[in-house]
């Protein structure tokens, strides 16, 4: 098997106001065996300037590719945005030459020159297809039999087709059984691969607010008691503005937002303090107690 | 909605007449000019678009395939100063479902960049653009954060180069279209 060694890729949210996804990402890698080596000097992945600005992104977007190309090393991501902006500039830098030309002109100015030499990498993408999931699921020493969750895998994870051809954006199974391998069962809902809406806060937050509610009264319906992201900020939607949204409908939902990594690291058998389930908004505890965690 | 106060009043414009006056009909030329939005004249307005858009379903404005045939006809004014293009959260599932590849995500994003140079800039995207110009992230990250960091047994967040960041602004024009854009 490949070496598990990776630059991790933190990006803007994470380190912002997402500290239990690090944490626990940080966690359960160490478990499987894989190497995080930061990246130095980073910046943004460019998407959120890409409205601005679209040299802007290229150029943010693949100044962050030079700086993993100089350590020979594939970037792993935690954040789907991050993943597929910097995705599909490595992809189109690579084939489209005239554009490469000019992104590689603008990079001059600052000593660096992308070459098109590595990966990109989500988290679950990294799981799934690099670790596999059967060394996964010999790290599970607690499973979480009785529990019952629904997943959100986050739109930058799944399209365009063209350039993320990850998994089947239709009817996404990956992080599905990257779930069930925890012994946690994951329930199907209504409208699974819906957008989060959280790209548009600041400039409408009422349709944001409205998608996410929508979401949570779907997984409510089928039973889940937690739902399971895979993105900072597509978590920050649920977990962060979910009493925002109880108070703006006037209902009353109380579902834990957890990230993957948290549920597998729970699995693995972290405490839920290891693993930054303090730094949650909504409350876990009662499903905690459950698991006996 | 938003704080972009200026074209707040000036949506897509549901006005029934179209003057030919309004419409450019370079515009269509301009815009597929751009790397991404090529595709613009394949639209042949079957409605999958919207019909699949999640923000379309709960706006009364935002209609990608209305956005895709106004760009066609040229109603170039109109376009750019809408609020209305700043919707798409980029979720790209039309770009999946299009049944000529349109690319309608990078098309909106063209039009948007297109806004901005004529000085129609949300104030999030402005205040996003002077973070990383700042910063080299999108949010400023407070103090307390970095030594909650170490409380947490994180790593340090890396130092970002914000010399290299203000040198590929400027060579990109990106920190020119920030300076003398005024908030819309
Ligand atoms: S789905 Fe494609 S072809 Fe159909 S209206 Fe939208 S952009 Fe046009
Ligand atoms: S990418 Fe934009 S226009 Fe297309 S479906 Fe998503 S929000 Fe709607």
């Amino acid at each position: 098997m490949a070496e598990l060694k990776y630059m991790l890729f933190l990006g803007c949210v994470i380190p912002y106001r997402i500290s239990s996804y690090e944490i626990s990402a940080r966690k359960v890698a160490e478990k499987l065996g894989i190497e995080l080596v930061e990246m130095p000097e980073f910046n943004c992945c460019g998407l959120p300037l890409d409205p601005v600005s679209h040299d802007m992104m290229l150029t943010l977007a693949a100044r962050n590719l030079c700086l993993a190309e100089q350590q020979k090393l594939n970037i792993m991501t935690l954040c789907t945005g991050c993943a597929g902006t910097m995705r599909k500039v490595n992809m189109t830098l690579k084939e489209d030459k005239k554009l490469k030309e000019k992104v590689n002109g603008y990079l001059k100015e600052t000593g660096l020159e992308f070459k098109g030499t590595i990966k990109v990498r989500h988290l679950i993408q990294m799981l799934a297809e690099d670790v596999g999931l059967e060394r996964i699921k010999a790290t599970v020493q607690k499973p979480l039999n009785p529990l019952k969750v629904a997943e959100h895998n986050g739109c930058h994870v799944l399209r365009p087709t063209k350039y993320i051809g990850f998994d089947d954006p239709e009817n996404p199974t990956i992080l599905k059984n990257l779930i069930e391998l925890t012994g946690a069962k994951c329930l199907d809902y209504m409208d699974e691969t819906e957008c989060c809406g959280a790209p548009i806060i600041g400039v409408n937050d009422v349709i944001p607010l409205q998608l996410a509610r929508e979401k949570l009264n779907h997984i409510m319906a089928v039973g889940a008691q937690a739902l399971v992201t895979v993105c900072p900020f597509c978590h920050m939607m649920y977990d962060l503005h979910q009493s925002r949204i109880e108070r703006a409908f006037n209902e009353k939902f109380g579902i834990p937002v957890l990230h993957y990594t948290q549920l597998l690291g729970l699995a693995m058998g972290f405490s839920p303090d290891e693993l930054g389930f303090k730094e949650l908004r909504v409350n876990a505890t009662k499903l905690l107690d459950q698991l006996g965690s | 909605m938003s704080e972009t106060k200026e074209t707040r009043e000036k949506e897509l414009g549901e006005k029934a007449v179209i003057k030919v006056s309004e419409m450019d009909p370079r515009f269509k030329y301009e815009i597929r000019k751009i790397p991404g939005a090529e595709k613009i004249m394949l639209c042949f307005q079957c409605g999958t678009c919207t019909a699949d858009c999640p923000i379309a379903r709960f706006s009364d404005s935002y209609r990608p395939r209305k956005l895709m045939r106004m760009t066609q006809l040229g109603l170039k004014d109109r376009i750019l100063s809408s609020d209305v293009i700043w919707l798409c959260a980029a979720c790209f599932t039309c770009v999946d479902h299009c049944p000529q590849d349109v690319g309608i995500a990078s098309i909106i994003r063209a039009l948007r960049n297109l806004a901005v140079d004529e000085g129609f800039i949300p104030r999030v995207y402005k205040e996003l653009g002077s973070c990383v110009l700042k910063t080299g992230y999108a949010y400023r990250i407070p103090e307390l954060r970095h030594r909650k960091r170490e409380e947490q047994g994180l790593p340090p967040l890396p130092k970002a180069n914000v010399e290299s960041i203000a040198k590929l602004s400027d060579v990109t024009g990106f920190s020119k279209l920030f300076e003398e854009k005024k908030v819309a």
